[in-house]
């Protein structure tokens, strides 16, 4: 394993769905070179690594880490410090590490909302004792410990500092070989902290090819309730394309097969949060109302068109929710009865 | 807790019509909730969502946007963004937690300064009512660590072992 003179590569999935980790191998033949450039120290999804082998390696062994998934549980948070102690360089790989993803849209709701759902009110749950996970255990052999699970879901560069962000739900590919090439080729890469790598700089609308016109909505449409016209921009249609707050690199796939854009490479350079970014541009297309209406009729009509926008938060965060201004909700605590009765 | 809660509001007031009303209210020696701390910008429609979420982050009890009367801007049509962006931007905030009251947005023209008067103080004792928001402390407190999470566990627990009884 060791001893061969190859730089060692790592990568590492917490709170996410495995796509990272498909997406990597997508990158087809080309995963044979990074076979052979690279020594594989510690990858769980595709070779036999236990967290005791990268617990002995000295400290910055590691070349190049990448750290998939959000961090949900103090498993992947303790995984995240060791990694980063482990790893010369660690990158944020995917929308999960980068900003939070789908796992963060979490952060609406409360732990306890969330384990009443998945452990008591799911319709094929049958657990008749209500038993829900515990940190702690006691069992006749002594005390069960599993990972706590947290009540924020966060990015990785909340937890330990991060070198470079891949973004994506997952990354693209030919964005991913790309970056793994430059490491590989030993060309300089841009200066650390938590610097985007592997995607463009301009918005998705630049790279969509769908034509653009003057945009007024008069209403929203989810996607299963339209037929989009083809080869007409999609926020014009009144389908909430993400496109004019989304950082480009994906080259537009999702606009170019007919969906909108669900804003998975987060938002450009210097902007905080993408959903208040969505949220202003929105309110510049939405057009309805004229000046010589009365005020109150004029509020009742912009009233009227952002009431067929369902779940607006859910939407306009939903790969940004731990990296937005807020984070997360607000929930009384003691109130949280959404997880339904007891 | 030691000081009383004095609801803080952040007042966002166009340049050419509201922060001149909270002139007038000035010079009228009006005598309204000194509650709001205002920030002049040029238009209503400069307001972009970003900065009302970030007031509220930063320990905002409430924001409060006003404008010239639709018809009146300055720049033509600000103050119609602004409206469209405070509508849906109430919206999702009820899905944060945050209730629509915290954001309020008024028209108050230059000779106005009493609808500007009134609007900060019903606004006030709105916010005294609902009582303090603290976003960093309450919301984000505890940095997601297992302190809630433990507690809510403990809690289950409990319901658990009643139930078991039942």
């Amino acid at each position: 394993m060791a001893g061969n003179g190859k730089p060692k590569f790592a990568m590492y999935w917490a709170a996410s769905c495995g796509g990272c980790e498909i997406a990597v191998l997508n990158i087809g033949d080309k995963i044979l070179a990074v076979d052979e450039a690279f020594d594989i120290a510690f990858w769980p999804c595709a070779a036999d690594f236990k967290v005791k082998d990268v617990e002995s390696y000295p400290d910055n062994y590691i070349d190049l880490c990448l750290f998939n998934g959000a961090i949900r549980t103090s498993e992947n948070e303790e995984m995240a410090h060791l990694l980063r102690r482990k790893s010369k360089v660690l990158v944020a790989f995917g929308s999960c590490a980068h900003e939070g993803c789908i796992p963060a849209l979490a952060n609406l709701t409360t732990s306890e909302a969330i384990f009443q759902a998945a452990y008591i009110n799911s319709i094929s749950t049958d657990n008749p004792k209500r038993v829900l996970p515990q940190p702690v255990s006691k069992v006749a052999e002594g005390e069960l410990h599993i990972p706590v699970f947290y009540d924020r879901v966060r990015a990785l560069d909340q937890v330990v500092p991060v070198d470079y962000v891949i973004p994506g739900c997952p990354p693209e590919p030919p964005q991913i070989w790309a970056v793994l090439e430059a490491v590989v080729s030993g060309a300089p890469l841009p200066a650390p902290g938590s610097t985007i790598i592997g995607a463009g700089k301009v918005a998705v609308c630049d790279e969509c090819p769908l034509e653009k016109h003057e945009k007024t909505i008069t209403r929203f449409y989810r996607p299963h309730e339209i037929v989009p016209e083809p080869g007409i921009c999609l926020l014009e249609q009144g389908i909430l394309c993400m496109g004019p707050a989304t950082r480009s690199g994906c080259g537009a796939r999702c606009p170019r097969a007919n969906m909108r854009c669900e804003g998975c490479y987060g938002p450009l350079d210097d902007v905080e949060d993408q959903g208040a970014r969505m949220l202003s541009a929105l309110a510049s297309v939405v057009g309805v109302g004229n000046l010589r209406d009365e005020e109150a009729k004029l509020e009742h009509m912009i009233e009227e068109v952002m009431e067929t926008l369902a779940d607006p938060a859910g939407t306009l965060y939903r790969f940004s929710m731990a990296h937005s201004l807020l984070q997360r909700a607000r929930v009384e605590m003691g109130s949280s009865s959404q997880g339904g009765t007891q | 807790m030691s000081a009383p809660y004095e609801p803080v509001i952040v007042g966002f007031l166009c340049n050419w019509c509201s922060y001149r009303a909270a002139d007038l209210a000035g010079t009228a020696r009006l005598h309204y909730a000194p509650n709001m701390r205002p920030i002049r910008v040029m238009c209503s429609g400069r307001v972009e969502p970003d900065l009302v979420l970030k007031a509220f982050r930063e320990g905002a009890d409430g924001v409060l946007i006003a404008g010239c009367h639709p018809g009146e801007c300055h720049y033509i049509e600000g103050n119609l963004k602004a409206l469209r962006r405070y509508v849906l931007l109430r919206r999702m905030l009820r899905q944060w937690g945050i209730e629509p009251e915290r954001l309020q947005l008024v028209w108050a023209s230059a000779s106005e300064g009493t609808v500007l008067a009134e609007a900060v103080n019903r606004m006030t004792e709105q916010l005294r009512a609902l009582g303090p928001l603290r976003w960093k402390q309450t919301v984000l407190g505890g940095n997601g660590h297992p302190s809630i999470a433990t507690s809510v566990a403990a809690a289950v627990e409990e319901a658990t072992a009643m139930t078991e009884e039942a």
